[in-house]
Formats: structure tokens, sequence, C-alpha cells
């Protein structure tokens, strides 16, 4: 299978699965999900996802053998990019602020 | 809708069009984003089009940048999804909602429908909330994703506008709305330094996932009711 099939096949099928996940939770009686313990674990799930796709996308860069951990202008842009939600900045801001930041530091570095 | 007052009726457009005007023109940074990872603008549409929830789309854009492989991108991306069941099981008592009008109504619900839909009073202003938010974004998000997967292609090399930096700051700010309780950052806290741990020793795409075991502990050992 070539990489743009199994792309397609990841858009497709997760694609689909989000709108079935969805559905249920509209159609599904609601005490079948609604035990406190898959409350719970589903409550904090999107928190500890999202952290670790921020550290795994800022620290690490392809090496030889895989991934391995590194500090770059991508640690300083998200430094930024922290300092202006604390100031409660809109995200198009955040984000293309953080982008700049990267590059500004490659072309002086 | 028509039992809703004028005034209430326009109160609730007026925010719920706040609302998705603010979100829907951040779908130009997914379509950069996405294009910058290696995804052609059809896949990158489909994606807006079809799965349409923000975190879940950049999450499988960014385990395939990041080298991981596309079982690893779907699986991330449907366990960011499970947060909408549960927004689902919220509004339906609240939409009231059957057939095919359920069925239309799964697709608009994200964070920003629920979030206007839920805190209304009555079942014609929360369908109202509801649906102005979800289609408004809808639309907004698919034309803006266009705009940015075109805009990404016409740049070339993502790394010349720091666009690969973009990515991370693109998920701190979808985290942050999260961390507003000691345990949830806590948790973030741990999920970011297990994924790093992990990293040297796991395939690409597979720290992410392993992250999602210490939802899944803290869920399960530490059992004081979350609001």
């Amino acid at each position: 299978m070539s990489a743009a099939t199994a792309t397609w096949l990841a858009v497709l099928g997760a694609g689909l699965g989000c709108y079935l996940l969805k559905l249920a939770g509209l159609a599904v009686p609601a005490r079948v999900l609604e035990r406190p313990g898959v409350a719970r674990v589903a409550a904090l799930l999107p928190v500890a996802l999202l952290a670790a796709l921020v550290a795994v996308q800022v620290f690490t860069a392809p090496g030889q053998d895989g991934p391995r951990l590194v500090v770059d202008a991508r640690a300083a842009a998200l430094l930024v990019a922290a300092v202006l939600l604390v100031l409660r900045a809109p995200f198009l801001v955040v984000v293309f602020t953080a982008a700049a930041v990267a590059a500004g530091l490659r072309l002086v570095t | 809708m028509s039992t809703l007052p004028a005034a209430e009726r326009r109160a609730v457009v007026r925010d719920s069009l706040g609302v998705a005007l603010a979100t829907g023109t951040y779908g130009v940074s997914f379509g950069a984003v996405s294009v910058a990872s290696g995804l052609d603008v059809w896949q990158t549409c489909t994606l807006s089009l079809l799965m349409f929830t923000g975190a879940s789309q950049f999450a499988l854009v960014g385990v395939l940048a990041g080298g991981g492989s596309a079982w690893a991108g779907a699986a991330t991306a449907l366990l960011l999804g499970t947060r909408n069941t549960l927004y689902g099981l919220r509004m339906a008592p609240l939409l009231a909602w059957r057939g095919w009008r359920r069925a239309g109504a799964a697709h608009v619900l994200i964070d920003e429908s629920t979030a206007m839909g839920v805190t209304r009073g009555s079942t014609a202003a929360a369908r109202l909330g509801f649906l102005t938010t979800g289609v408004v974004i809808f639309v907004l998000w698919n034309l803006m994703t266009l705009v940015g997967a075109l805009a990404g292609e016409a740049i070339g090399d993502p790394r010349t506008y720091g666009l690969d930096a973009a990515v991370g700051a693109a998920f701190l700010a979808l985290l942050w709305p999260w961390l507003t309780r000691s345990r949830l950052r806590a948790v973030a806290a741990l999920g970011a330094v297990v994924a790093l741990l992990v990293v040297p020793v796991t395939p690409s795409g597979v720290p992410v996932l392993v992250a999602a075991g210490v939802a899944l502990l803290v869920g399960v050992l530490d059992r004081r009711p979350l609001p």
C-alpha cells in the first residue's frame, strides 16, 4: 500500500469514525455512557492527548533511528505562544506569531 | 423556533455568530498546517468536510507530519473525537431531535456549537444557538481550509515560514481552555512527560497514544468527581 493510499484510508476512516462518535452521543441512551468512571476518563483524555501532541510536535525531530528529542526554534515559538495565551490573544494570532518567531530565529542563527 | 421572543432570538444569534466567525477563520491555519504536513489539498479539504472537529484534524496531520503511521494518526484523531460523544449526551435532551435531523445535527456537534447551545433555557433557543454556531463554522471552516491549503502549497517548504512550529502552538491553544483545574493541569504535564519519555523507544505516533493511558489510569484510580 502506498503512503498516499494509507493517508486516504486514515482520512476517510477516521473522518467517518469521528462522525459516528458524534452521532453516538446524540443517539445512545445517556445511562450507557454516563457511568462516573467512563465520564472521568473521557474528560481527561483530550487533556492528556493534546499535551502529548504539544510535547511531541515541539521537542522531537526525525533522526537516523527514528525520532529523537531536541530543543530548537520551535521551543522558543511555544514559549511565545504560551505568553500570548496568558495575554488572551486570539487563536490565529497565537499560531502565526509562533510560526513567525521560529522563522525569524532560523534566519538569525 | 417561532416560540422564541424576537429579542432573545437576536441575542442568541449575535452570540453564536461572534463565536462562529472567530472559530471558522482559523480553518486557514489548519489548511496551511495540513499541506505543510504532507497531505494534498484534496485530503486536507476532505478532512474538514468529513471529520469536521478541529483538534482531531490537527492531531491526524500532526502525527503524520512527525513520521507516524496512518493508523496511529487515525487512532489519535478518534480518541480526541470521543469528547464529542460526551457533548452529544449533554445536548441530546436539549435539542430533542430524531431521525435525519439528529443525523444532520451530529455532523456539526463540536466544542463551540455545544457551548453556544448548552446554556439555553429552552429547546428552541438551544437549537438556534447550536445550529447557528455549527453551520456558520462548518461553512467558514471549510472555505478557510481551502484558502490555507492553497496558500500553504504556494509557500513550498513549511520551515521557511515556521509553519512546523505553528502546529505545537495550535495544540497548546486548543489545550489552554481545559487547564482550568489543578488535576487537569497535572494530567497535561504527566501526558507530555510520559510521551517524551517513550519517544526514543517507540515508533512515531505511538507516544501520543501512550499518553492516553495516563488519562485512563488517572480516571480509574482518582475517583474524585470532575465537574
